[in-house]
């Protein structure tokens, strides 16, 4: 009995001591940002101020403008773009689509620092001026491996014999493509969308190269650091991050359990 | 049904990239008939289907519909529907949403769509289940669903490619006698892919057998099952006793030194035949008053007779019996003449295409060289033709030093005193005799001796 207590209770320390390192820097950042002292260590009182301030500075408002102007653009273009290579990789040859496919993903693991400076050279060789543009293209170009990644899986799922039975039942293969595959990797699509988004709203590096001028939300506290950061900003990028990301895991369980729930009725049958 | 042809294949070939998948096949479907292609496994029947429901593209041939060749229509421009094997029902729609998806390409008002939804959803028994979301269903009302979503279209065919595939027995049977009922009562063309033989047998009107991409018989399930033209059908259709023996004259066949009178004729004089006898047409009768005595070698229930196996010095004959006999006991046995069917001798052969190399005494078949007796004739690289009788191809095993090729098991027949066995290896297949029943897909040795090569020119 005393050995199960004690068990429990090391195993329930153990992952409380681990949350407590991963989150304490963000939640010291989130409770200080509620603060009424300049000082972060020093707790005066509870306070909007730091938040009212972030509304009324027109740099602020308009780097998040950027931010999220460009995540929406560049996760929507990505989105679509990706979902078509992921359904033209599906229906390649196993040996060409291997070679694609791997290539398409490298981008993933490529340094920021490397994808960022590249991406400013191409830009300057081609005589690319407008920061905003710039900004959008970049982060189309990082956002698209992680769309394939996610949609990729989800056609594998789907049956080839959908399509031909959509063609069967007198559709084009357009129509085939419209009616039947999106809907069927539908989930796939909106976990790509949502992981290009945030994966833009939270990107500092190769926005930090490629932006020529534009600043956003990230870039503005990068630059603003050294005259003390407002601790609501941060705050700022965090919250909307954590949020999408938990949406993305907890869809991805419930299909897991949804799935399972399934396979198991069949196995029964 | 009528004799109006409203499928007609003509010389068909289909391969996918050098694999022959089907080979020169002809073959007609009436209007409002129960078609069933059988045969195992990679024979060509779901090719066969496919190509007719217009997902692949035969390599050559016609395929005509009412006269037509709808060889390049693609599938949304055929008045063919399909049902899956794993029926394919799309899992983001509904049943109901599921079976009118086809109506609504087609643009019905609405009105019209759910009448005939609802009209179908009552032919397969499935009526207030509309709104149920597809996986919600068990595997026979996913069959259901599957069927009404390719019939509220009226197709003038419709394909089912192993439909009853994934049911239990009971299901599988409630099932096909379903399926028979609702096929008469639309006066629909069915084709339908099976390996079951029992299934083609109780639904088909007229039963299309295939093995290696060639259609090996055509013909209603009595004709096949009572006349087999050739020992894999008969082997493949129910169980048979399949004996060579030698057609003496028209009515008279010799089978193991003894002459019995059968139903034949229109053979050639002492020419040797294959002779096939059902189990169930093989009466058990007293010793004494037998032409045949044997002895039992085992007997097994199977529910509604026994099996017997009978052992008549060297060929055993395999017995459906009602009455029961003892394993060892000594028993007669009577083969009526109307139980005896005689087919046309199958040649079963190796001939494969070799290169001539008479300076070393070899040929070469596909890069492996065979020592043989090479004419003096030929000269060095002829291409050449090899015959190996079957008798002549020693199987050992694989990894055997002595083994000049190796590959794998295709199929076995029991041809009563020995298996007839078709091994894959690679290129070609190879027809061998053996003793013992061997496996599907085990590997194994094969050798020649260097007299049992025959080298001949081409032709």
């Amino acid at each position: 009995m005393v050995n199960k207590k004690a068990r429990g209770f090391f195993r329930g320390t153990y992952l409380g001591l681990m949350l407590l390192f991963l989150y304490a820097p963000i939640l010291i950042l989130i409770v200080f940002s509620f603060n009424e002292s300049k000082t972060l260590g020093n707790w005066t009182g509870f306070t909007f101020d730091w938040y009212a301030k972030l509304f009324r500075s027109s740099e602020i408002m308009d780097a998040l403008g950027v931010t999220i102007s460009v995540a929406l653009i560049s996760s929507v273009v990505s989105t679509a773009l990706g979902t078509l290579a992921a359904i033209g990789l599906h229906s390649m040859g196993r040996r060409r689509r291997a070679v694609i496919e791997n290539i398409s993903q490298l981008p993933m693991v490529n340094p920021d620092l490397v994808t960022g400076i590249s991406l400013m050279l191409l830009f300057l060789f081609l005589g690319l001026r407008d920061g905003y543009t710039r900004l959008i293209i970049a982060h189309i170009t990082f956002n698209l491996p992680y769309v394939i990644f996610s949609v990729l899986p989800k056609l594998r799922q789907s049956s080839n014999m959908l399509y031909e039975a959509a063609l069967d039942l007198g559709c084009t293969p357009a129509m085939a493509l419209w009616k039947v595959i999106i809907p069927d990797i539908l989930p796939g699509i909106v976990s790509g969308f949502i992981l290009a988004f945030t994966l833009s709203i939270d990107d500092f590096v190769v926005s930090f190269f490629a932006g020529n001028g534009v600043d956003n939300l990230s870039m503005y506290i990068y630059a603003s650091a050294r005259r003390g950061v407002n601790p609501a900003l941060s705050t700022l990028i965090f919250v909307p991050v954590v949020t999408l990301l938990l949406i993305v895991n907890i869809r991805s369980i419930r299909e897991e359990r949804r799935r399972e729930i399934q396979s198991r009725k069949v196995d029964m049958k | 049904m009528n004799d109006k042809h409203l499928i007609e294949l003509i010389d068909v070939s289909k391969d996918y990239s050098g694999d022959v998948a089907l080979e020169h096949v002809n073959l007609y479907i009436k209007d409002g008939e129960f078609l069933t292609l059988l045969g195992p496994s990679g024979c060509g029947k779901t090719t066969m289907l496919r190509l007719i429901a217009g997902f692949i593209q035969p390599t050559a041939g016609r395929i005509e519909m009412d006269g037509v060749d709808i060889a390049n229509v693609p599938p949304y421009k055929r008045r063919i529907n399909t049902v899956f094997q794993k029926y394919a029902l799309f899992p983001h729609l509904n049943v109901f949403d599921n079976i009118a998806f086809g109506l609504k390409i087609r643009k019905m008002d609405k009105k019209t769509i759910e009448e005939k939804v609802n009209a179908m959803l009552e032919l397969v028994n499935l009526r207030g289940y509309g709104k149920r979301s597809v996986d919600q269903l068990s595997g026979g009302q996913q069959q259901r669903v599957a069927i009404a979503r390719a019939l509220v279209n009226e197709p003038q065919v419709l394909l089912l490619d192993e439909p009853l595939g994934a049911l239990d027995l009971k299901l599988r049977k409630e099932m096909q006698v379903e399926l028979k009922r609702m096929q008469q009562r639309l006066g629909i063309t069915f084709i339908y892919v099976t390996h079951d033989q029992e299934e083609a047998l109780t639904m088909s009107d007229t039963i299309v057998v295939l093995k290696d991409g060639e259609i090996q018989q055509i013909g209603t399930p009595t004709d096949i099952y009572n006349e087999p033209k050739n020992p894999f059908v008969a082997d493949f259709i129910g169980e048979s006793n399949i004996i060579p023996g030698i057609m003496l004259q028209d009515y008279r066949v010799r089978i193991n030194g003894l002459t019995y009178e059968c139903v034949d004729a229109g053979f050639k004089r002492n020419v040797e035949v294959d002779v096939v006898v059902r189990p169930e047409d093989i009466d058990i009768v007293p010793p004494e008053a037998a032409r045949i005595r044997g002895v039992v070698q085992s007997v097994v229930f199977m529910g509604v007779h026994y099996e017997v196996d009978v052992d008549c010095g060297g060929y055993e004959w395999i017995i459906h019996t009602t009455d029961y006999v003892a394993v060892g006991e000594t028993v007669g046995i009577d083969i009526p003449p109307d139980a005896i069917h005689v087919m046309k001798k199958t040649r079963s052969m190796n001939i494969f295409d070799g290169i001539a190399y008479p300076a070393d005494g070899l040929v070469t078949i596909d890069g492996t060289d065979f020592p043989a007796a090479v004419p003096a004739a030929f000269s060095e690289k002829d291409e050449v033709l090899v015959q190996i009788a079957p008798k002549d191809v020693v199987l050992l095993a694989p990894q055997d030093e002595d083994a000049q090729l190796t590959g794998y098991v295709k199929a076995c027949m029991f041809l009563g005193t020995h298996y007839e066995v078709t091994v894959d290896c690679g290129e070609n297949d190879w027809i061998a005799f053996s003793d013992d029943f061997m496996e599907d897909g085990a590997e194994t040795g094969l050798r020649v001796a260097r007299e049992a090569v025959t080298v001949s020119a081409q032709a």
